[in-house]
């Protein structure tokens, strides 16, 4: 019943976002802030990071180009700052386009009305427009805008264009002044972008914080991630709703080919079997169809196999260097990780990843950091809530020779960092910090996980071996006088001469002792 | 006994010097000795006895799984010349708690449980081919004997006759015992020190002119060593007295030829020569105890089959038959089910009848 509830929920925020022209926007703002991430200002200040930053890095590989993003905030008061971003690459600012509402391909944001709720979070607590600096050529000079949302129209209007000096070569600057609260520690601009640094290696970032700090992040790889395909949805993780939408605004001309043009996995034969199911003319109009017939349709496809879904649509971050990001963000002594094969959960494809640091300078005797990402997006609030942080307290650690009180997360020096990646992240809310608990996507995070764990279990197995090993080794030395003193008093034999020459073929056989197992060949 | 305590002494020093030079020819110091373990054991035809057989281990002081052993060794050889050099014995805890001390500059212990050095001790009789009683190093004593006999422990006389109600009670080392005089025919050694006293107060030793002897459960070493010096100093018979259960039999069975523990030194403690008097599966009949069965657990029926299957019982027939008949009745009965005949019919009626019929097995 919760699920269906946050599923009307979404469909009635999608719907909201598409047909913003029905509605004053602001007023959609007011009412849904809380869905949007901007229920209180310590949240709305990481949640415009977050739009402009996952905005920038779409938008950069979508072009192909390796994203270099750099982030500012300025603190004018107790209450007002500044959040200034950055790309160098040669694009222009295509930031307030939904362009990627509901495309199924995997994506950070996929509801197309981020940067705009930032924009329009500024303009409503500030009254500040936002201001845009575009460079693309350096022989050229930089065009200045200054955007606000008309909330009538619900349009951005430009107020204010120029032709300015910018001392970069090229690239895009956009600069928000809003209302806000500054706070570090573990929901912070400064743990967001760390995060951001491990799941996206390809991204150079760089922060200055209020207190005028200056953070690097470089990068850990050249090589762009491959560029997911789009697909077309999948019959069975269609929605009634949806699909009354979707008969709506197709071009086919039939329900027939509305079925095969509009879903993936639906050929000639599949769209008849549909059809007849439903008891509707193949050749009906989908214009036409009224609300019964298309819920017999909807009922019609749930009752129908289908192949799954291709997964080439899916860009995982893969294994190799998802841990590269965890080593050079993370100091920890030994690292792991794990690509799954992709799966599907109700007619959407998904894959999991999973990465463990272990040891080094991690706190020993705290829970395990458990650290979630969605399409290579951090998430950092509602962990309780999450399917990911459901999946790795069900694991047994306690199997892989670690701490563990009933099913919470570990306890160690170790940070769990779990990514899955999907067309369609089922989030629990529009605020998109929480899994949806489906059980194949649980399955596939435990699988993971799991796979993580016993690697770590045998590294710890093994260094724990060579730990009492060299331990004993370091014993010879405090043997060697007991044995002398021993000796002496059997045979007679001068102590010094015994302890000088023991000692001396300790010395002598310490290489062979350490290689060989504690034995002397 | 001067000579003794030298030749023990010098096999000590011997086993210090041999390592010294090991480690002055820049060798591995290592400690060679037979194996101790089950499979290092055999049933010899010949003397019928536990011996064990030719399987050595070398410890090495230079492996970290030896290492240990090896200090302990060479640490217990020393506490033991110390207590021949200052003619003192030590018991056996005494040892363990010499022993335990912290080796400096580690959280280690040279020995943790008496197990340990206990283990040790027993590798020093093979190394040294002596006994640990000859290493000054005492069990307790456990044990009551009495009867016609004469001895003479370090400067004491002691007459085994009068002793009053607790008899004397057996040392460890019975190594150095004289006996000054003798005159019993034969020997009983009991399973329960409760019978030993029934047959004490009786004056069953007097009448009977025997000695009674007795430990509580297990037989200890200076037992054993006592029976064997009796036995073959004076060529007179021992008759084996035990509850009729497969303990009882492994008692026996132990006594006659020896146990796996102690199969580096059966030449000294068993007695071929020894022979079952009771209580046997005919006893029960005979003697109607039938009544005063006790029903067997689980572990007495599995004694019971691994002791029938004992090489030294396996092609015995008249033992086979006693086995079979315990496993037919599937209980067992202790020695003092006889006194429900009376509580001297033990001493009056079925020991004398037992021994004079000749009713043993052997």
């Amino acid at each position: 019943m919760q699920k269906k509830l946050t599923e009307i929920k979404r469909i009635r925020a999608e719907e909201l976002a598409k047909e913003q022209r029905e509605i004053s926007v602001s007023s959609f703002f007011e009412k849904n802030r809380h869905l949007l991430g901007f229920d209180n200002p310590i949240r709305a200040l990481l949640t415009t990071v977050k739009e402009l930053v996952d905005n920038a890095a779409d938008a950069t590989e979508e072009m192909h180009i390796l994203p270099e993003i750099f982030v500012e905030i300025k603190q004018l008061s107790e209450t007002r700052f500044i959040v200034i971003e950055e790309q160098i690459p040669k694009i222009f600012a295509k930031l307030l386009y939904g362009s990627k509402f509901f495309k199924l391909k995997m994506a950070r944001g996929q509801q197309g009305i981020g940067v705009s709720a930032s924009v329009l979070y500024a303009q409503l607590t500030t009254g500040k427009p936002v201001k845009i600096i575009s460079k693309i050529d350096p022989k050229k000079p930089a065009h200045y805008y200054e955007l606000h949302i008309d909330t009538n129209k619900n349009e951005p209007e430009i107020i204010k264009e120029d032709i300015v000096e910018w001392d970069k070569s090229h690239g895009t600057r956009v600069e928000l002044e809003l209302e806000a609260k500054y706070q570090k520690g573990k929901q912070s601009v400064f743990e967001y972008l760390k995060q951001t640094a491990i799941a996206n290696p390809h991204i150079h970032l760089f922060y200055i914080s209020p207190e005028q700090e200056k953070i690097d992040f470089p990068r850990a790889t050249n090589s762009l991630p491959i560029e997911p395909k789009q697909i077309k949805p999948h019959p069975l993780g269609i929605e009634l709703g949806i699909l009354i939408r979707m008969l709506r605004e197709t071009k086919a001309r039939t329900v027939q080919s509305f079925l095969q043009i509009e879903f993936s996995r639906i050929g000639s034969t599949k769209a008849k079997e549909v059809c007849d199911k439903a008891k509707i003319p193949a050749n009906s109009k989908p214009k036409k169809i009224a609300r019964q017939e298309a819920e017999n349709l909807f009922k019609a496809i749930q009752q129908t196999k289908f192949v799954a879904p291709p997964t080439d649509c899916l860009s995982p971050i893969t294994s190799a260097l998802l841990e590269k990001g965890l080593r050079k963000e993370i100091d920890a002594e030994f690292f792991v990780s794990t690509t799954r094969p992709p799966a599907v959960y109700r007619g959407f494809p998904f894959q999991i990843e999973c990465s463990l640091a272990y040891g080094g300078n991690l706190e020993k005797e705290s829970q395990a950091r458990l650290i979630r990402f969605a399409n290579r997006v951090p998430l950092l609030y509602q962990q309780s809530a999450c399917a990911i942080t459901k999946s790795v307290a069900l694991t047994n650690w306690r199997a892989y020779g670690l701490q563990q009180s009933g099913n919470s997360l570990p306890v160690g020096p170790f940070v769990i960092v779990v990514h899955i990646a999907s067309v369609w992240v089922p989030f629990t809310s529009e605020s998109k910090e929480a899994i949806a608990h489906y059980p194949e996507i649980i399955k596939e995070i435990k699988l993971a996980v799991q796979e993580c764990g016993r690697k770590l279990a045998s590294h710890l197995r093994h260094t724990v071996r060579a730990h009492e090993q060299r331990e004993k080794i370091n014993l010879f030395e405090k043997y060697i006088p007991e044995i002398a003193s021993s000796l002496h008093n059997l045979s007679g034999e001068s102590k010094t001469l015994i302890t000088e020459n023991l000692n001396k073929m300790l010395k002598k056989n310490l290489p062979s002792l350490e290689k060989n197992g504690g034995k002397v060949d | 006994m001067v000579v003794k305590l030298t030749k023990t002494k010098s096999k000590l020093q011997d086993f210090g010097k041999k390592i010294v030079k090991d480690i002055n020819h820049k060798k591995n110091p290592t400690i060679t000795l037979p194996v101790r373990s089950l499979s290092n054991v055999g049933f010899d035809k010949k003397t019928k006895t536990l011996m064990l057989k030719d399987k050595i281990a070398n410890r090495y002081f230079f492996n970290v799984a030896h290492a240990k052993k090896f200090l302990q060794t060479v640490e217990i050889a020393s506490l033991s010349k110390n207590l021949l050099d200052e003619d003192k014995h030590a018991s056996l805890r005494d040892v363990f708690y010499m022993a335990k001390r912290t080796i400096p500059g580690t959280n280690t212990n040279i020995v943790d449980e008496q197990i340990e050095s206990d283990a040790v001790i027993e590798d020093l009789e093979l190394i040294t081919d002596s006994s640990r009683e000859q290493l000054h190093i005492n069990a307790n004593k456990m044990g009551s004997v009495a009867g016609k006999v004469v001895i003479k422990d370090r400067q004491d006389t002691i007459n085994w006759a009068k002793l009053g109600s607790g008899g004397w009670s057996i040392p460890s080392n019975v190594e150095d015992i004289k006996f000054v005089k003798m005159s019993a025919k034969y020997i009983i050694y009991m399973e329960k020190a409760a019978v030993w006293e029934r047959l004490h107060e009786d004056k069953f030793w007097e009448k009977q002119n025997c000695i009674i002897m007795s430990s509580q459960g297990q037989t200890t070493r200076g037992i054993r060593r006592l029976l064997q010096r009796l036995h073959t100093e004076f060529k007179i018979p021992i008759y084996v007295l035990t509850d009729f259960d497969p303990w009882g039999f492994y008692i026996y069975s132990v006594l006659k030829f020896g146990s796996i523990s102690l199969a580096h030194m059966s030449e000294k403690v068993a007695i071929p020569g020894v022979k079952f008097l009771g209580i046997t599966a005919d006893d029960i009949e005979n003697y109607d105890l039938k009544k005063h069965l006790i029903k067997f657990k689980e572990t007495d029926v599995s004694r019971l089959s691994q002791i029938s299957k004992y090489e030294w019982f396996e092609k015995n027939k008249e033992w086979q038959r006693q086995f079979k008949m315990m496993k037919e009745l599937k209980a067992k009965a202790e020695i003092q089910a006889l006194s429900a005949r009376g509580i001297s019919f033990i001493s009056e009626k079925y020991l004398p009848e037992k021994i004079k019929n000749k009713e043993f097995l052997d």
